[in-house]
């Protein structure tokens, strides 16, 4: 952190807002950094790639089980019905990651209205909502999620709002301890003092200060989300019309000795998705840590 | 008592706190006013129950456990204790507004402190956001903070101790309040820095006309500020007058005592012992029948520990709560 230290002028000379000094500390952790731009490489590859490429993933292209790297038109090989591998990791990722950042939006929005409230309020609110928070802790996630998707029809609406629905209790925890930090503090008393009602302490003087964390752990939750859906595809139980990750390897697993490649590339996807969604939290992690701002 | 003048009435006002030992009677009937542009300074030690005054007038005792268990605070006529909560909030901030001890934790630091002030003026007089934030500038110049246009764009982390108590200051006088309740407000402050305050809220009081309801353990920011005092012990008015009066010769023990406490440069000469009144303040849990002063107090007499003494008007507006001076009245009755 020695650099760090020689652009380290001091915060007072430095006039900037909380959040301009942690986007400072998160630029100086390399590993973030590194996470944040394999990220944008990757949505580029999804977005710009299957354009450039030209191939659609679910037409057949090949013979069956062409191998990597053997027919230069198709690159990463096919899979069993003669489908490229690299037209669905091109493409196979749009789906994975806008269900994981939706997913993960569903999951903050419930979770931080249920544990907000549970911590702000207390008493016979927070106890009725604590118990809410532990029903859906001790249901198993992915049977639950299951049972949602079969329920209803698997579009990727539905995949989002039932994994929403098992992802939220963390977050949901994290929020009611931050408010029950937070409530008591001088400044949201003398904001009430000044005619704030519950609502507006809650908006505006609690959540800004509670957010930190509660970004950090959105990004983690994005990176479950991301195997989730995966895991869900896996099962054959997310949208059959809409290319994902999840879903190629799912479709695969049967062929998958003779066919590594269209199980591997996908995996690897999904690996390094995960891992720069996981990286950037890790930044974030340190960005908003008051303790380690001033390294 | 009821003058024209009157602003804010506090009457036979109790409040007590659930605790697991039993029940605290934390305010026990304590009854004062403050008239328009007046300052009245609260005093005792801490544990008294001066800050539960002052919450107890916003109607900010968190309840449970507290409760107001008795009594009516008048303010403009209305009972603030009956408001409904919306009426109540506009009360707040708008009518009479707070500054707090710890100027150091009470500015939000999500938020530069205009924005801080800007939505309190936007929040109860309907200004806009931009008449907000050139409102809170000219605050920021009232309390003299140098270069408000820029500083007002500055977060709290960049102001120290005692200019962020300014801020608070000028947050809370943002709306022009009818009464300003300052609890405490320079006891985190430096020494120095203190006197700018007491100067500052003296200033503001006389231009805008706002009511000071002080409350402190400094003899000299009474001597300096006030125009009444009144006196708490274990959450009793024990004695209360014209700042004068109070100072030149106070009736009740405790009085007396606080004010031989206050060291000054003059009366104490090196290696000299400083004064202090032996003992605590009672828990308020276990108080016997007598008055919660006499086992502290030098001139307890075996009647101190018998009954509680009655608030005796001395004079008008003077009045004490202790068995010598009712005793004399009695005798010359």
């Amino acid at each position: 952190m020695s650099t760090n230290q020689a652009q380290g002028l001091s915060p007072m000379l430095h006039a900037s807002s909380p959040w301009r000094e942690s986007w400072r500390v998160f630029r100086s952790n390399r590993a973030a950094v590194f996470g944040l731009a394999l990220l944008v490489g990757l949505i580029a590859m999804m977005w710009v790639g299957p354009y450039a490429y030209g191939v659609k993933a679910f037409d057949i292209v090949a013979q069956p089980f062409t191998g990597p790297f053997i027919d230069p038109k198709v690159w990463l090989g096919t899979d069993y019905l003669g489908r490229d591998v690299l037209a669905g990791v091109l493409i196979g990722g749009r789906a994975t990651l806008l269900v994981g950042l939706s997913s993960a939006a569903v999951a903050v929005a419930i979770g931080v209205t249920v544990g907000a409230t549970a911590g702000f309020f207390g008493g016979w609110v927070d106890t009725l909502l604590t118990c809410m928070i532990e029903l859906f802790q001790v249901l198993p996630a992915l049977l639950l999620s299951m049972v949602l998707v079969t329920l209803f029809s698997p579009s990727l609406q539905v995949v989002v709002i039932a994994i929403g629905i098992v992802a939220w209790t963390a977050t949901a925890r994290l929020a009611r301890a931050e408010f029950m930090r937070l409530r008591h503090l001088e400044y949201v008393n003398a904001a009430r003092t000044m005619g704030a009602g519950s609502l507006r302490l809650m908006l505006r003087e609690i959540l800004p200060n509670a957010l930190p964390p509660l970004i950090v752990s959105a990004t983690l939750i994005i990176g479950s989300a991301i195997l989730f859906e995966a895991g869900l595809s896996f099962l054959g139980l997310s949208d059959a019309n809409v290319m994902s990750w999840g879903m190629m390897i799912g479709n695969n697993r049967r062929n998958i000795l003779d066919c590594w490649w269209a199980v591997t590339f996908p995996g690897m996807a999904i690996f390094a998705t995960v891992l720069a969604v996981s990286l950037i939290g890790d930044g974030l992690n340190d960005a908003f840590n008051p303790k380690l701002q001033l390294r | 008592m009821t003058d024209s003048r009157t602003l804010l009435s506090v009457q036979d006002l109790s409040v007590e706190f659930k605790t697991r030992q039993g029940t605290a009677c934390v305010l026990n009937g304590i009854s004062f006013s403050l008239k328009r542009g007046q300052t009245l300074a609260v005093v005792g030690e801490s544990g008294c129950g001066k800050s539960v005054t002052a919450l107890a007038v916003m109607r900010l005792i968190a309840q449970p456990p507290g409760r107001v268990s008795a009594g009516r605070v008048l303010f403009d006529g209305r009972d603030l204790l009956t408001l409904s909560e919306p009426d109540m909030r506009q009360v707040r901030g708008n009518r009479i507004s707070m500054i707090f001890q710890e100027p150091m934790t009470s500015l939000n630091p999500a938020y530069t402190v205009g924005n801080q002030i800007a939505e309190a003026v936007h929040l109860h007089q309907g200004a806009s956001w931009g008449a907000a934030m050139t409102r809170a500038a000219e605050m920021l110049e009232a309390v003299g903070i140098p270069a408000p246009q820029r500083r007002a764009h500055e977060y709290p982390h960049q102001f120290s101790g005692g200019m962020r108590q300014r801020v608070m200051i000028a947050m809370a006088l943002a709306c022009k309040p009818d009464v300003l309740i300052a609890d405490e407000p320079t006891t985190a402050l430096d020494v120095t820095v203190q006197a700018q305050i007491f100067d500052l809220i003296a200033d503001l009081r006389e231009h805008t006309g706002t009511a000071v309801l002080l409350i402190t353990h400094d003899m000299g920011a009474v001597a300096e500020m006030a125009d009444r005092v009144a006196v708490m012990y274990a959450g009793h008015i024990v004695e209360n007058g014209d700042v004068s009066e109070i100072l030149q010769s106070p009736l009740h023990p405790y009085t007396q005592g606080l004010i031989a406490c206050a060291p000054s440069a003059r009366t104490v000469q090196p290696g000299e012992y400083l004064v202090e009144i032996p003992g605590t303040v009672p828990s308020l849990l276990e108080h016997g029948a007598g008055c919660l002063f006499a086992q502290r107090c030098s001139k307890a007499m075996p009647r101190c520990f018998q009954a509680l003494p009655p608030l005796t008007q001395i004079s008008a507006g003077r009045s004490v709560m202790c068995w010598l001076h009712s005793q004399a009245m009695e005798c010359r009755a």
